[in-house]
């Protein structure tokens, strides 16, 4: 048996260490532990609630959107505000690009390297690689001059001896399996979705001055306004802009990402039977109609991987336990608490650093176990799409239908690591093709002369009740997304956030029970304990979020001691 | 090769530079490079005679290493860093760099990623540049954010103390930002508060504008120095002048015209934000003029407020979001943050004073600094 530490986990959003347990060339127990705390929550406490977004916002500036708009909801749901459908379909449009960038930039930038191996690129034939790549899309750069003028590049870079973030990557390693052809096409879209990125995400600029960390969230509405007839408004000239920008989405996705997705797949099919976890799922939903408020992607929980049944979602039975995480709670251990009711006070416990491992036997991490009654719980793009496809959504169906015939893989294929990697694609996909539909609502209400991107009634604080408390929701790119707030006297009392990477990253609960990291890894090979890359292929398929993860809800009532302007 | 003159350098008649066939090998033309270099003098605010030098600037220095650090961040500084508006060149230019380690990008991980940074600090010792991004936690012998088993002050004393110079990306590095903010539960700091030695450079923001950090490496490159100062530890160029006196809207403000409701007529026409809470009278930062985005937009061009987040302890100081500032005078372009920023800011300046920055920069800096201001007044008099 031995043990080993990978700590830092890269490519991911924050810190992350994982401690694992290898016998037999597998892994036979592991630990999931973030290394960094920050403690926003209490220091939203006694602010403005409409303040809260731009605060939480910083819980992550990967996913930058997500915590804005699960606070704006969770205010909106305590004060009771509807806001315009203009506003709904500018969010759809904001969180629907930040989805399809985000997972783009997931798969190309942060997850590739677990399966590509850039210097076996090197050897490609050019000729055979536009082969390959035109076999699977009409892509216009699919070409023998272009897949050749990239290994030359790549050719020149590694020739000067020093390959900076490159440096001592997995190249070589036995668990690379993709044919030469196959690591220069992905190599080559890597460059490319880098380009791409930061040409499609220029949406949340138009309509939310910038991005990453877009300043345009306001509680009832948003602060772009519309106005055809204004340079400084919503006007047909930035309305045309995001439609070129929503084709270049949809197009890159449509003819790159889902062809090298589906082609890295098929030389992986191995990895559909590793990396399943604790087979529970539950999503959010997401997407409101901007009228009838129902969901594109419904709502829902699967348990113990029976796709035969969704279960509806309740807030009410989620709780967070802190027995194995770096709190106490006055209560005493072994009881869950409702984000409403929470109670948390750091009290690390574990050693001093410098440190070689963590006490895993007793607590060990900066993250809570957030439990659905009593049980761990996945969330993610593949929570997301099998209650959409246990539910009957067409558009999910007919996707997921397709990519499992396409790898000649049936359905319990998706419970897996692999499984998780295809289903952020498809959700890509899904999110891609309908966003165009949503500006065109938009379009549609701004002919008929309906120009509303702020509900008005109850911004002003004076209008509020003294006690209000509320929770939002949003089905973000990592998952169920949950923001719970108490307001009192104008004032937050309470907020707390059960965000995506806090399900998956959890550590062990009161029972015992491991997170869904730590179940994942239970059974992944590992060639080479000294470099563990098959461990890295299970974590980064949940495309972990850290910083997001770890917060803190302060309830010991002390008076904060606040610097402010006159 | 250095005693080419610019106008060969432009005209493209000298022999090839090494870092322009480095740039050729990478798909970018001369003129492209070219007009990256005026870019960039632009945001330094130096005269376009100065392109050509930077261009052989960069051409002169072999791959200069950098590290990026992160610690009690967000990732939004390196995913800002993805957005750079000269993305092309500006990717090339940080690939030529070296980037050895960066943890949100690099292929390694564990061990083998930390093999990468020590060898950085053990062979370059005194060279390379060290980029941090986020705070730093001091409180509980910093045990709130630990990487490889190690805390972020022991590692950022290690690394910063030992490189050329540091660039605090982002508020949170530069001055503790969000995770400082009251009632700061990790006795989180600035990267220069956790490392006192330290050459610092602060370029902050929320994230910080890209296009900032790129020309202080290039200013760096160019001058063998880093740029001059305000009393926060900003460059000038970047800092050097107030929101609020380069705002697109500030007829508006003038005139008293004013958005009252969002969504109303004068929110829509584009007037003034400020009874909306904008805080841009007290904040020193380009926006304005740099945009982000590839220059798309900035806050107050989309019909939002400024948050001022380029201040200082803005989290506490300039907060609620929401809240008109007070006595906001209509006029005062001449001043820079040493001067009006104070006295307006009093909130500010007393807790950054409190948290003992201001006295840790460096004289020559200062110096430095006092010769820009004084210059950019004598410009504005004019």
């Amino acid at each position: 048996m031995t043990k080993i530490v990978v700590d830092p986990i890269t490519r991911i959003e924050g810190h992350l260490r994982i401690e694992a347990e290898i016998s037999n060339g597998k892994i036979v127990d592991a630990w999931s532990s973030s290394t960094m705390f920050r403690g926003i929550e209490k220091i939203l406490k006694t602010r403005d609630p409409r303040d809260a977004w731009y605060f939480t916002q910083r819980f992550c500036g990967v996913c930058t959107t997500v915590h804005s708009i699960a606070s704006i909801r969770a205010v909106e749901n305590a004060l009771g505000i509807k806001v315009p459908p203009n506003a709904e379909l500018i969010r759809n449009i904001i969180m629907g690009i930040q989805n399809v960038q985000d997972h783009v930039i997931h798969f190309y930038h942060l997850h590739a390297l677990d399966w590509v191996d850039i210097t076996s690129a090197l050897k490609a034939d050019p000729a055979k690689t536009a082969a390959l790549a035109a076999s699977l899309s009409d892509w216009p750069l699919n070409s023998t001059t272009y897949f050749k003028g990239v290994q030359d590049k790549l050719k020149a870079f590694v020739s000067k001896g020093r390959l900076g973030p490159f440096a001592n990557g997995y190249w070589g390693h036995s668990a690379m399996k993709l044919p030469a052809e196959a690591n220069l096409m992905a190599t080559a879209h890597y460059l490319e979705a880098l380009e791409w990125q930061k040409d499609v995400i220029r949406i949340h600029a138009i309509l939310g001055s910038k991005n990453p960390h877009p300043q345009t969230f306001l509680v009832g509405g948003m602060a772009i306004p519309i106005d055809l007839d204004s340079q400084n408004a919503l006007n047909a000239d930035k309305l045309a802009e995001i439609t070129g920008l929503l084709k270049k989405a949809k197009d890159f996705v449509e003819k790159v990402y889902i062809p090298d997705l589906l082609a890295v797949a098929s030389f992986y099919k191995d990895w559909a039977a590793i990396g399943g976890g604790v087979g529970n799922y539950m999503s959010y939903g997401e997407f409101p109609d901007p009228v009838s408020g129902k969901q594109l992607f419904p709502p829902g929980i699967i348990l113990g991987k029976d796709l035969s049944k969704v279960h509806p979602v309740d807030q009410k039975k989620i709780a967070e336990y802190v027995d194995r995480s770096w709190y106490e709670y006055s209560g005493g251990q072994g009881k869950g608490l409702h984000p409403y009711e929470g109670e948390t006070e750091a009290k690390y416990s574990g050693p001093k650093p410098p440190y070689k491992n963590l006490d895993t036997d007793r607590k060990y991490s900066w993250v809570k176990a957030p439990r659905y009654e009593e049980r761990p719980m996945e969330v993610g793009p593949l929570a997301k799409l099998l209650v959409a496809f246990a539910s009957g959504h067409k558009e999910t169906k007919d996707a997921v239908t397709l990519v499992l015939k396409h790898l000649n893989v049936g359905p319990e294929a998706l419970f897996s690591t692999l499984g998780r990697t295809g289903a952020r694609g498809i959700d890509c996909l899904i999110t891609a093709q309908q966003l165009p539909t949503w500006l065109m609502q938009l379009e549609d209400n701004i002919a008929k002369g309906d120009i509303r991107i702020h509900a008005q009634d109850k911004w002003d604080p004076s209008t509020w009740p003294a006690e209000a408390s509320g929770y939002g929701w949003h089905e973000a790119p990592r998952g169920a997304l949950g923001h719970w707030i108490k307001i009192k006297d104008k004032q937050i009392l309470n907020y707390q956030a059960v965000v995506p990477s806090t399900w998956n990253a959890s550590p062990r609960d009161h029972k015992g029970q491991r997170g869904p990291y730590e179940e994942a890894l239970i059974g992944t090979p590992v060639a080479d304990p000294n470099r563990p890359v098959e461990i890295l292929r299970t974590i980064h398929s949940f495309d972990p979020c850290l910083a997001c993860a770890v917060h803190l809800l302060d309830s010991t009532g002390n008076e904060l001691v606040r610097v402010t302007v006159k | 090769m250095g005693k080419k003159s610019g106008d060969d350098v432009l005209a493209g008649t000298g022999p090839e530079l090494d870092f322009s066939r480095q740039l050729s090998e990478r798909g970018v033309s001369r003129r492209d490079f070219m007009k990256f270099c005026s870019a960039m003098s632009a945001a330094l605010a130096l005269p376009a005679t100065f392109a050509p030098k930077i261009a052989q600037a960069l051409d002169e220095v072999k791959r200069p290493t950098l590290v990026w650090l992160e610690f009690q961040g967000c990732t939004g500084d390196t995913e800002a860093l993805l957005r750079a508006s000269s993305p092309t060149v500006a990717e090339i230019v940080l690939d030529i760099l070296s980037i050895d380690y960066a943890e949100t990008i690099m292929a390694a991980a564990g061990n083998l990623a930390e093999e990468n940074l020590s060898k950085v600090v053990k062979n370059e010792k005194g060279k390379y540049i060290a980029v941090v991004e986020g705070s730093i936690p001091l409180k509980d012998d910093g045990i709130y954010c630990c990487i490889g088993g190690r805390t972020a002050v022991d590692i950022a004393r290690e690394v910063c103390g030992g490189s050329f110079a540091t660039i605090a990306v982002g508020t949170c590095a530069s001055y503790g930002g969000i995770p400082a903010a009251a009632p700061n539960p990790t006795g989180a700091v600035s990267v220069k508060e956790a490392v006192p030695g330290a050459t610092v450079l602060n370029i902050p923001g929320c994230p910080l504008n890209s296009d900032n950090l790129t020309a202080a490496i290039v200013h760096f490159l160019l001058f063998k120095k880093l740029p001059a100062v305000d009393s926060f530890g900003r460059p000038l160029f970047a800092f050097g002048k107030r929101i609020h006196d380069n705002c697109e809207r500030r007829g508006h403000f003038d005139a008293g015209q004013y958005v009252e409701k969002w969504g109303d007529e004068a929110h829509r026409k584009g007037h003034c934000l400020y009874k909306m809470g904008c805080k841009g009278p007290e904040t020193f930062h380009n926006c304005p003029s740099q945009r982000y985005n590839e220059k798309t937009s900035w806050p107050v061009a989309s019909g939002h407020g400024c948050a001022g987040c380029s201040q200082p302890m803005f989290w506490d100081t300039l907060t609620p979001l929401y809240r008109r500032l007070p006595n906001v005078p209509g006029f005062g372009i001449e001043s820079t943050a040493d001067k009006i920023g104070l006295g307006l800011a009093v909130g500010t300046a007393a807790v950054f004073a409190g948290h003992g920055v201001v006295s840790a920069l460096r004289g020559e800096d200062k110096k430095e600094g006092k010769k820009r201001e004084d210059m950019t007044h004598d410009k504005d008099r004019r």
